[in-house]
């Protein structure tokens, strides 16, 4: 399996969504924003940052970026796109998934090790037990999801709320919303990084591995 | 974007309504009135610039020369002292680049090299906090992008004024998410640091910043401009007013009144382009096509132009109307003098330049050819550096004039006169708890002090994850990166230091800052190699405070040449004083360590059951200069803890000895708040207990406070997995280092015991340990800090089960 992990100027966990993908067993394949066309991978990364100096506001220039276009037409075609951090921002500014991330209620930046309960079983989750408890690092400004009342109702409704937080709220999320799916489950973002809690030396837990084994999961079962 | 064409335009009609004083302008009217004191030159200082050039100097040279003889960037007052440290220096084979590069530069294996350093940002972060501080993160990291490494965690140690003081709200919470603000964004993990309250630090916090970097033995960059003909480029963001005058104006004098209003002194920072900028110069490091390097910091152009044509030999001459601007109209003087940010020189060679120019192109970054080196002179000389702007000559002048041959100062130096009266007036004459009841309450306020109290609420606003080679950082002892993802090869980096030692005895309290950060490197089972220090003072005109300085620096030389690691590189803030009263002399110390496998680290807290707690070293009456002291009665004064480099390293055997066959299971170094922080730490850190039988001749009356709050240097606190004490206590008997059983690990009880003394529970630990700096600066979230019930048990196992595998062998040949 190859997976693609984009860099954008101003993305920082490039590197460590690599290794990830390579421990969970796949290539990782680098892709640089500036190219319009994806090469042939089974899935692609947005990795955490700040692109573009999150200038004007998180993620709203790299949605510009050549290679969204592209990476736009594969989630759409059933490609799983997976979006951390600054990959679910930009997610959301693409309109790959609704809503928004906005300022952390403490208007602080703020890492730790956060609990998480897996809401769901996609693209991504689905080598997680349902209800599973996880401990993930966060680490964001600007990561408290809104939305509308019916976009939340219809989220919770229809299984696409992904991740929650769990012991306490770290940036004022509606509904403790760490992460979410789109309808067809195959593009997921989440505001915690898995690709930092993937080995015992340097994580909290190897508990981020779930989500890139979920997906060669995926893949391999998926029909083609 | 940019040009070879070496032929300077012509002179428009509209340039000369706003014609620059030029070399002509100078000879012609040599007694023009020129304010060179406001610009922070002496007159013998002034003259001596006359006589170098023959003339008076253009309103540009004089520009040059009041920032580059400024004492920030000449250390006029402190070389004749720094030279002790290569004086001194214990011969190292490491050591790829020293002291007056960017950074210093030690090797760490066959192929691989790491470089690092410390520098201050004080009187900017006094003014601008936020702006300050950030930018203080983006000078260090471009000093160690310059000697051809990427960078890969920084580190801060901060010092604020009294906790409770209205301005250190201000300041604190600006410095700490400039910090966090820059370095985040740069994606360099921040893996320790300190901070620091004291009311000394109130009209002057000290902002130091260390920056790591990692790079190919042979990939190492000199600043040198060699090669007549070569290119000088201009690499990063534009050059706008900021900053202009901060390493004379704000740097180099003494604070007043008027510092607030200085703000335009204070350089803007951008750490995007930074980051860019870091991409790409890594890129053409790879791809061999830069010949010479400098950043471009203090002092800005004028620095980066005068030292690498110094350190070359060399000449240049450069176009200033070339330099890209944010805002047209400057001035020649001010194009040479601007601080803006994400700035680097490079040297390359004419056929390269085409390839160094895409290279930027692709990373976004603007790169402009600025002007050429030029030979040296035909009788062997070194060669002038000519600036012209707009075809009018501003400046003409030798290079090294500027960069190394500045003014040198032996200022005069006389012992405060208050000092043998604050040395007798001891702390352990103070009266002291004596009961149970008063050791548990005074405990619990020790741990809640703003110095000794958790720090979570500013390291949480750093990122600690970002590259994901993060082993150790804050609040373990030192932070340790892996840096070889194939063969584990990692550092361990400390960094401490001790204002009221140090007042109260500055050679020894250079040597116990060193002490600290070596014992802290040493505790994770690293092999300490190199030193670095960022040396915080007052004014260098006090006689009192250049004693202060002189003792500091005689005692870190004589102590890095005990423990035989060389000093690689430092920095020197003086001028840290708000009228007549100068902080505490504060050297602080970096100290970089080895591990040859992070999989072996070792860290600070306890994890496992029924471990065996022993204190290494030896516990002495010594309070002068405590955490205790000062807490409990506001009283500095005596002499601090004693230091003894030899058993120090001593220590040092045991400890790595002791880590290779998996004797040890948590350490942690024994200072600020003595063996009682130790424990409370200690049992915090993953949340289990432990019950504790002080050592029989501290049991009784006022002696178990002397044992928990002395502040004896040289001790460390292990814990050894149960049926290996013996073979632990054997070994260091045979060393000869005093070693006391003093307890177990009880990861069921949750709680702390000090048997026959007090009980104290986990949660109330806790909650005296951690609210005093959310109470003080407002709750860092919505909720507090989760420690979820279950994910904290999986760390412990996942601790816990390493060195179990490990056991084997040695607790087969220990116990038989």
């Amino acid at each position: 399996m190859r997976i693609g992990v984009v860099t954008f100027p101003g993305s920082l966990d490039d590197t460590d969504a690599s290794r990830a993908v390579r421990i969970a067993g796949a290539e990782a394949v680098r892709l640089w924003h500036a190219d319009k066309r994806l090469p042939m991978i089974d899935a692609v990364v947005l990795p955490g940052g700040f692109s573009y100096g999150d200038y004007l506001r998180c993620g709203a220039i790299a949605r510009f970026a050549p290679i969204m276009d592209a990476v736009v037409d594969a989630a759409r075609g059933g490609m799983p796109v997976l979006g951390i951090c600054n990959g679910f921002q930009v997610l959301c500014e693409a309109h790959l998934l609704p809503g928004a991330l906005t300022r952390n209620q403490h208007l602080r930046f703020r890492n730790h090790d956060q609990a998480l309960r897996v809401e769901n079983a996609a693209a991504w989750t689905n080598a997680y037990e349902p209800g599973q408890q996880v401990v993930i690092p966060v680490k964001h400004g600007e990561g408290c999801y809104v939305a509308d009342e019916r976009t939340l109702d219809e989220l919770e409704a229809t299984g696409r709320v992904a991740f929650r937080y769990l012991g306490g709220n770290p940036n004022g999320s509606r509904r403790d919303i760490a992460g979410i799916t789109n309808e067809a489950g195959n593009v997921l973002g989440l505001m915690p990084h898995p690709e930092h809690a993937v080995e015992a030396l340097t994580g909290p837990s190897t508990d981020g591995l779930g989500v890139f084994t979920s997906v060669l999961k995926h893949l391999a079962g998926a029909p083609s | 974007m940019s040009t070879t064409d070496q032929v300077a335009p012509p002179v428009t009609g509209d340039a000369w309504k706003h014609a620059p004083d030029t070399v002509e302008a100078a000879r012609a009217n040599p007694d023009e009135l020129q304010p060179h004191l406001e610009l922070g030159l002496r007159d013998d200082e002034y003259e001596r610039i006359k006589q170098i050039l023959g003339r008076r100097p253009t309103q540009s040279e004089l520009a040059m020369y009041s920032i580059m003889w400024s004492e920030h960037c000449s250390y006029k007052s402190s070389k004749v002292h720094l030279r002790q440290f290569s004086e001194k220096a214990p011969p190292s084979e490491r050591m790829l680049a020293g002291i007056g590069e960017n950074a210093g530069v030690v090797r760490i294996s066959d192929t691989l090299a790491v470089t690092f350093k410390v520098e201050s940002h004080n009187h900017p972060s006094y003014v601008e906090p936020y702006q300050g501080a950030a930018t203080g993160v983006g000078g260090i990291v471009r000093d160690i992008l310059a000697m051809g490494a990427r960078p890969v965690a920084v580190m801060d140690p901060l010092r604020f004024g009294a906790a409770d003081h209205p301005d250190t709200a201000r300041v604190l919470p600006g410095v700490v998410a400039g910090v966090g603000g820059y370095g985040n964004c740069l994606g360099l993990p921040n893996i320790g640091g300190e901070v620091v309250f004291d009311p000394c630090y109130q009209g002057n916090p000290l902002v130091n910043a260390l920056c790591l970097g990692v790079l190919p033995a042979d990939r190492l960059q000199n600043k040198a401009a060699a090669g007549p003909g070569n290119v000088v480029v201009l690499l990063g963001a534009k050059t706008g007013r900021d900053g202009i005058g901060g390493v004379s104006v704000l740097a180099s004098a003494t604070f007043d009144d008027e510092s607030q209003q200085r703000r335009p002194s204070v350089q803007v920072g951008d750490p995007f382009t930074e980051k860019l900028l870091i991409e790409a110069c890594l890129e053409l490091y790879d791809a061999n096509l830069v010949v010479g390097i400098q950043d471009l910091g203090g002092a800005g152009l004028t620095c980066a132009l005068t030292e690498t044509a110094a350190a070359a030999g060399t000449g240049m001459r450069v176009w200033l109307e070339r330099v890209p601007l944010r805002e047209p109209s400057m001035e020649p003087h001010e194009i040479l003098a601007s601080e803006s940010q994400e700035r680097m020189l490079l040297i390359v060679t004419p056929e390269r330049l085409d390839a160094v120019l895409q290279v930027a192109a692709k990373w976004g970054v603007l790169a402009t050819a600025i002007g050429e080196v030029t030979p040296a002179q035909p009788d062997g000389q070194p060669g002038r550096l000519l600036i012209t702007w707009n075809g009018y000559p501003v400046a003409d002048v030798p290079p090294g004039s500027l960069a190394d041959d500045g003014p040198v100062y032996a200022r005069p130096m006389r012992e405060p006169a208050d000092l043998i009266l604050l040395q007798a007036d001891r702390a352990e004459t103070l009266p002291r708890p004596a009961t149970p009841e008063a050791l548990r309450e005074t405990l619990l306020r020790m741990i809640g002090s703003p110095n000794l109290c958790d720090k979570t609420w500013v390291t949480e606003q750093y990122d600690r994850y970002v590259l994901g080679n993060t082993v150790l950082a804050q609040p373990e002892d030192a932070g340790v990166i892996r840096i070889d993802e194939r063969t584990n090869l990692g550092v361990a980096l400390s960094v401490d230091g001790n204002g009221r030692y140090a007042r109260l005895d500055p050679y020894t309290g250079a040597k116990l800052a060193l002490a600290e950060s070596y014992r802290n490197v040493i505790v994770t089972g690293a092999a300490p190699v190199a030193v670095t220090n960022c040396l915080n003072f007052g004014s260098p005109e006090d006689p009192g405070v250049m004693w202060q300085f002189a003792e500091a620096v005689r005692g870190l030389a004589d102590g890095c040449a005990e423990l035989g690691i060389p000093v690689t590189g430092g920095n020197v803030s003086f001028y840290n004083q708000t009228g007549a009263a100068a902080i505490h002399p504060t050297p602080v110390v970096g100290v970089l360590g080895v591990l040859e496998d992070v999989t072996q680290r070792v860290p600070m807290g306890f994890h496992r059951d029924g471990d065996v707690i022993i204190v290494l070293g030896e516990t002495r009456a010594e309070l002068s200069g405590s955490e205790w002291a000062w807490v409990t009665h506001g009283h500095l004064g005596g002499v601090p803890p004693q230091v003894d480099l030899a058993r120090e390293k001593l220590l040092a055997g045991v400890l790595a000895d002791a880590i290779k066959v998996g004797f040890i299971s948590s350490a942690h170094d024994v200072s600020e708040g003595g063996i009682a922080q130790v424990l409370v730490e200690s049992c915090l850190r993953r949340g289990v207990g432990a019950r504790v039988a002080l050592p029989p001749r501290f049991a009784v009356g006022a002696m178990p406070f002397l044992y928990l709050f002395s502040e004896s240097a040289g001790r460390a606190v292990v814990a050894v997995p149960r049926g290996q004490e013996k073979a632990f206590t054997a070994l260091c008997d045979e060393r000869g280092l005093p070693w006391s059983a003093i307890g177990v690990v009880d990861a069921t009880g949750g709680e702390l015991e000090i048997r026959g003394q007090f009980t104290i529970g986990l949660d109330e630990l806790r909650g005296a340990y951690s609210r005093t700096l959310p109470d003080l600066f407002g709750a860092a979230a919505a909720t507090p800090t989760p420690v979820p019930v279950g994910a904290e048990s999986e760390p412990v196992t996942e601790l816990a089960a390493e060195p179990a595998a490990q056991e084997t062998a040695p607790r087969d040949d220990g116990d038989g």
